[in-house]
């Protein structure tokens, strides 16, 4: 009787997991209705469970890249390069006409770039960058990190307080978005006897480490007036243990809040006054991809061959409920 | 080992005390405090203030280690029974929180979206819809431990991979906000209760399991079996159903962790919520001094060990220990308890201590 049990457990386990098991490689949407010349897009992206933006990022895309648009495209998510690469060469293979690639790594794309460019296929990078030859790829649409922070920092400057004790949760150390959030506020820091570090610790993303990093800083019982995280989760973490300790917060309140991504409920914070400050990270490539196709169809060659997205800061006291709706991902 | 007698009685209750398991943790903690003691006493005030909501907050790095270290401390207790059955850990736990937290975020979201203004559902009904499907989980890899007979790092090895993918996927990728208050009582405070909550969510685990321990002969059987499963089946025992209970419930253990992890933030992100817990949850197991390798366990040393585990990461905070630095810290700390509670160090501390215990008693005489 246990063993029977126990063997329709497993089965029952085997078949969830099949179940969950929604990974594949490529998926061709079948309604692409073949009444007009379509153009192929094969769409290479990160795994969309990475994380909140790369959720965004494509729903835009599969927004954008639709057969009433005039596209019939398909879609490869992995994490991990080489899996990219393999999808970027199938795709080859199946002739399309325009490659999209988020890579998922900087390094080992030449040959495959090489090849796609032999065959005719015009390459996009979205997102992220790749180490390979300028003349490889005809356009890169990507964040500009460094002036996020600078926006962010700028913003902050334009607070004019007395003094700026700033508790700074990092990022994981070392990703693009960590490294420029984390540079402008080193610079004003550096440069600026007023502003102060009273901590900067990396909270890997995550909220409840953030938490923790801020209710030892409390504990410790020093000052700070600005809490400066580098993604909503962390922020999020950061007001937990200031709620806790009874310290006020966002407009009107002794703490300033600041974080990033434009996450929906974090601009809802910021819309009822719980934080100051949001900055855009933008994920939505699909309608600059749009207008460069449009462009190159006609034989247009992109203007600039890097196009940095605009980005922008929200302010608490600014924002408005059709800002949270647009901007919010 | 060591006759009991007038001239060295006072070494021998030493090297009792060396060989006992629960040495281990309760010097680590020690030392942890008179160091503490030391560099700033103000380490351990605590002061009772308000928290935002205006209900009364006890608050100082004391509470802190208190409450963070439940989630921990309810994950040593599933760990231990898996390490002593098994002779293996799971290294799944920190995924399957995922998925308990994921789990519970869906209930409560019913059909009204990812952020709905009041709870579809009452939260006692998610948290049994989670225990079933962390508990089915576990039961995935009790059956694969106990009957495949797989190493069970590479059995939980499965859900550690897929186990994050599996809780977004539960929610069709989205980060379901719960904006009810009632819902973070179990990660925060009550209103008017001092105390964190996960405090007592952690006491009423341990006093489960003590009772479970002490009017059950589960303690006995896992002993036995993680000793030697041939004998025990030689007694008796049924050795595969054992193991598979185990990491049922390590399951049970996981869902009551997820639902504080879930609670504290109202919300999830699944890459990294309970990043790395499995790994603390087997260094507590460690630091109570149970063998990795199965057989004999102490559930209070494993309990302790969780709460050293935080204490010291709360300790590495306050001296503003850059925290990617932390793991390193962690790992200098853990080679030097471990090395210290290996049976040979302690004999050999055990004997030292003989030898100079005689001379102390005699200069006393």
């Amino acid at each position: 009787m246990k063993k029977l049990l126990s063997l329709m457990l497993a089965v029952a386990m085997i078949f969830a997991l099949a179940a969950c098991g929604g990974d594949k490689p490529v998926e061709t949407p079948s309604d692409a209705t073949e009444a007009v010349e379509l153009i192929k897009v094969g769409i290479i992206n990160n795994d969309p469970n990475e994380s909140g933006y790369r959720t965004a990022n494509d729903a835009d895309m599969k927004r954008v890249f639709t057969a009433e648009n005039g596209y019939e495209a398909s879609f490869a998510y992995s994490l991990k390069n080489d899996e990219q690469i393999a999808a970027a060469q199938k795709f080859i293979q199946d002739e399309v006409d325009y490659l999209l690639i988020s890579a998922a790594g900087t390094a080992g794309w030449d040959t495959v770039l090489q090849d796609a460019q032999a065959a005719g296929i015009q390459v996009i990078l979205f997102d992220r960058t790749i180490d390979a030859d300028e003349s490889l790829y005809v356009a890169s649409i990507v964040s500009d990190m460094a002036k996020e922070g600078q926006t962010a920092v700028d913003w902050l400057a334009s607070q004019n307080l007395e003094t700026y004790n700033v508790i700074h949760i990092q990022g994981v150390m070392g990703s693009s978005a960590q490294i420029g959030r984390t540079g402008a506020l080193d610079t004003m820091v550096a440069e600026n006897d007023n502003w102060n570090l009273v901590t900067q610790q990396t909270a890997e993303w995550n909220a409840e480490t953030a938490q923790q990093i801020v209710q030892a800083v409390i504990d410790s019982g020093k000052e700070f007036n600005v809490v400066y995280a580098e993604n909503d989760d962390m922020a999020k973490g950061a007001v937990a243990a200031l709620d806790a300790a009874g310290i006020s917060h966002g407009v009107d309140g002794d703490v300033i809040i600041m974080g990033f991504d434009c996450n929906k409920w974090a601009l809802e914070e910021l819309f009822n006054g719980n934080w100051n400050y949001d900055g855009q990270c933008n994920p939505f490539q699909a309608d600059y991809i749009d207008e460069i196709i449009d462009g190159l169809e006609e034989g247009v060659e992109p203007a600039e061959k890097v196009v940095i997205m605009e980005e922008k800061g929200f302010d608490a006291t600014t924002i408005t409920q059709a800002d949270v709706d647009q901007y919010g991902i | 080992m060591a006759k009991k007698n007038a001239k060295n009685g006072i070494g021998s209750a030493f090297v009792g005390l060396f060989r006992n398991q629960i040495f281990i943790p309760i010097a680590a903690l020690l030392i942890l405090i008179v160091f503490n003691l030391i560099a700033d006493p103000s380490f351990f005030k605590i002061t009772l203030g308000q928290n935002n909501a205006g209900d009364p907050i006890l608050s100082g790095n004391i509470m802190t280690i208190l409450n963070n270290a439940s989630e921990l401390a309810i994950l040593a207790i599933g760990m231990t029974l898996v390490t002593a059955a098994s002779g293996g850990q799971d290294i799944s736990v920190g995924a399957t929180i995922a998925i308990a937290g994921s789990v519970i975020l869906r209930i409560l979201c019913g059909a009204a979206g990812p952020r709905p203004e009041t709870m579809q559902a009452p939260i006692i009904v998610a948290f049994l819809v989670a225990c079933v499907a962390t508990m089915l989980f576990g039961a995935f890899n009790g059956v694969l431990v106990a009957y495949f007979k797989i190493q069970p790092m590479v059995a939980t090895l499965i859900m550690f991979t897929a186990g994050r993918s599996i809780a977004a996927w539960i929610n069709n990728n989205q980060l379901p906000v719960i904006k009810d208050v009632s819902f973070s009582y179990f990660g925060n405070y009550i209103p008017g209760i001092p105390v964190p909550t996960p405090v007592f969510i952690a006491i009423l685990c341990m006093i489960v399991i003590a009772l479970v321990l002490k009017f059950t002969n589960l303690g006995l059987y896992v002993q036995a079996v993680g000793i030697n499963s041939h004998s025990s089946r030689l007694n008796g025992l049924n050795p595969e159903f054992i193991k598979f209970i185990t990491y049922v419930i390590m399951g049970l253990c996981v869902a009551v962790a997820g639902l504080i992890k879930v609670s504290r933030i109202s919300t999830i992100n699944y890459s990294v919520i309970a990043k790395d817990i499995e790994m603390d949850a087997i260094l507590a197991v460690a630091l109570g001094g149970n063998a990795l390798g199965g057989g004999k366990f102490s559930m209070t040393a494993s309990i302790l060990g969780a709460y050293v585990i935080q204490f010291l990461t709360t300790t590495l905070y306050k001296f503003e220990v850059p925290s990617d630095a932390l793991p390193a810290y962690k790992a200098i700390v853990v080679i030097i308890l471990v090395v210290m509670s290996a049976p040979t160090v302690r004999e050999k501390l055990g004997q030292l201590w003989k030898k100079i215990a005689p001379e102390k008693a005699v200069k006393e005489a």
